[in-house]
């Protein structure tokens, strides 16, 4: 086992609100190790998306500490990308603008412009982008928009790519492909991936390992299952599998089961 | 023609060939005409109003000067329109300028005062937006002066600049300014937090943030704001000058009622609503041309 990459450490998280203070999430304590993918699913107001934009820095714990390669993690940095769930591409760049925005400011003090350059269009290239890459957001399809989402993240080539329900806002087809892709490309990378997701079959068919939350407020996590399936995966001979079968039974039975949620 | 008629039968042929009864319809070769008369039914639909409402008013006008007496009719001042525009730009000494040079010196007044209130305006909209201290220290001294009539400001202005005409661009740049401050600075704080999550993501400078992402998504509530101030602008231009003098459709306006010359100070009227409707639509045209589709 490699060394771990992500320490998160008794986290809390309590917000203040109107009705006084609503705690989100408390006593977390997860390793991430380098290479691995980690997926974080619960039901929806579980603080999944609070742990990852903990992890992103884009919010602060109020209490305990997130360690990011031995460092405190302080606030968002370019060493750990963020894949938004509704893309976030900016309108008024063409993807491959958008993409070489992210890699000139982590590449821009040491390469010159023809290297920027590469690197971006490999980086549209490798999520299949390459056609579209003077197009503008709003003239390609969603699931377009998400490849570019990933190009730019993984253009960064960040130490830990976070993932935030990266295709919950794509129809059911265009989500298989693109977790297809995804897959190949972190397999070509090695990347370590934190994704966050609330489909079963996703989580059981990308992750390394999974990381089942209670149900909030004040939630925490509630089980972890190591997926022990061998990589390269795919999709229509583990359907077959009978391990599938057992780590999404297991997935099911805390999400359904143990932590129904009663008030859906 | 015929060809086009073939397409169509073949067409509703195959379309309609589950339900071979209506085949011999008559009324299939007949189409392209109806269409035709469909698409003038639709022309007629959108010139007929407007042109009712014009014919309307002036209906109204000629009956309130059969009456009033003093109120020209149309038909005389459309010749004294015809008269002044057959030559805009003559030049009788300092005080007798044709109506084109009087409208110019307008837009130019509108235009120096409405630069400056952009300068100030829109660097300050943003600030106000991202700063919530500035908006804060700031906002009630604006809510304060933004109901003002700008003319309260005019003999202010005479007093700094001891001359009528840069008093003038005063009044247009204390006008002009609010919408834009205020637009802007709404703009600036509904830029979506996606965008400035991006941003933070990217470690991105200050003026990256400014120049890459703030700008181009508070592009379109600028304009709004600028589309609001041309508007103000354009309506005390016309009272600052009647006070002022000198040369601009404003003076020209009280010149001509001075003279007595009633069909001028209508045709005025139409000019400056023209002016006021062009400067709209040449700002909505831009505004569209730089508004981006978000999904």
């Amino acid at each position: 086992m490699s060394k771990p990459l992500v320490k998160i450490e008794d986290v809390g998280q309590t917000f203040d609100t109107k009705n006084g203070k609503f705690v989100a999430l408390r006593d977390i304590n997860l390793d991430i190790r380098e290479g691995e993918v980690v997926s974080l699913i619960g039901h929806s107001g579980c603080g999944k998306s609070t742990l990852m934009n903990l992890i992103a820095g884009l919010t602060l714990p109020t209490s305990g500490v997130l360690l990011c390669d031995g460092r405190e993690i302080a606030g968002p940095g370019p060493e750990r990308a963020v894949v938004f769930q509704n893309h976030s591409l900016l309108p008024w760049l063409t993807c491959f603008e958008n993409v070489y925005l992210a890699v000139e400011r982590v590449f821009g003090t040491k390469e010159g412009k023809p290297k920027l350059k590469l690197r971006t269009a490999a980086a549209l290239e490798m999520v299949r982008m390459s056609h579209a890459m003077d197009k503008y957001p709003h003239e390609v399809s969603g699931g377009m928009k998400q490849r570019v989402g990933i190009a730019r993240a993984f253009a960064m080539e960040p130490k830990i790519l976070l993932m935030d329900e990266p295709f919950g806002a794509l129809d059911a087809l265009t989500r298989a492909s693109l977790q297809d892709e995804l897959m190949r490309v972190m397999s070509e990378t090695g990347a370590t991936v934190v994704m966050v997701t609330h489909d079963v079959d996703e989580a059981v068919l990308l992750s390394d390992r999974i990381v089942m939350m209670t149900n909030g407020p004040a939630a925490t996590i509630g089980q972890v299952v190591d997926v022990d399936l061998a990589w390269p995966r795919d999709r229509l001979d583990l359907v077959e599998k009978p391990e599938f079968a057992k780590y999404r039974a297991a997935v099911v039975d805390f999400l359904h089961r143990k932590h129904l949620k009663k008030a859906a | 023609m015929s060809a086009l008629t073939m397409e169509k039968t073949t067409e509703e042929a195959a379309t309609s060939a589950a339900k071979p009864v209506e085949l011999v319809s008559p009324a299939a070769p007949a189409k392209p005409a109806s269409e035709n008369a469909e698409k003038f039914r639709a022309v007629l639909k959108a010139v007929i109003p407007p042109v009712f409402g014009l014919a309307l008013l002036i209906g109204i006008w000629e009956l309130i000067s059969l009456k009033g007496g003093s109120i020209p009719n149309p038909a005389v001042t459309w010749k004294a329109a015809v008269a002044l525009f057959s030559n805009p730009f003559y030049e009788n000494g300092p005080n007798d300028l044709g109506i084109g040079w009087n409208i110019l010196s307008s837009l130019k007044r509108v235009a120096v005062g409405f630069g400056f209130a952009a300068a100030v305006g829109i660097p300050l909209g943003f600030m106000l937006g991202r700063f919530r201290f500035m908006s804060s220290m700031v906002d009630p001294i604006i809510s304060l002066l933004r109901p003002v009539s700008p003319l309260a400001w005019l003999p202010i202005g005479l007093l700094v600049f001891k001359k009528a005409d840069p008093a003038a661009t005063w009044t247009i740049f204390i006008c002009s300014i609010w919408p834009m401050i205020l637009n802007t600075a709404e703009g600036v704080r509904r830029v979506p937090q996606d965008y400035l999550n991006v941003a933070r993501v990217l470690n991105l400078p200050e003026w990256q943030v400014v120049t890459k992402i703030l700008f181009p998504a508070v592009l379109p509530y600028m304009l709004t704001g600028i589309r609001l101030s041309i508007g103000t602008a354009w309506l005390v231009i016309v009272a600052a000058e009647m006070l002022t003098g000198g040369v601009g459709i404003g003076f020209w306006v009280w010149d001509e009622w001075n003279n007595l010359k009633v069909e001028h100070i209508i045709i005025a009227i139409f000019v400056i609503g023209i002016v006021g409707l062009m400067l709209e639509q040449f700002l909505l045209f831009i505004a569209k041309r730089f508004t981006y589709e978000t999904r």
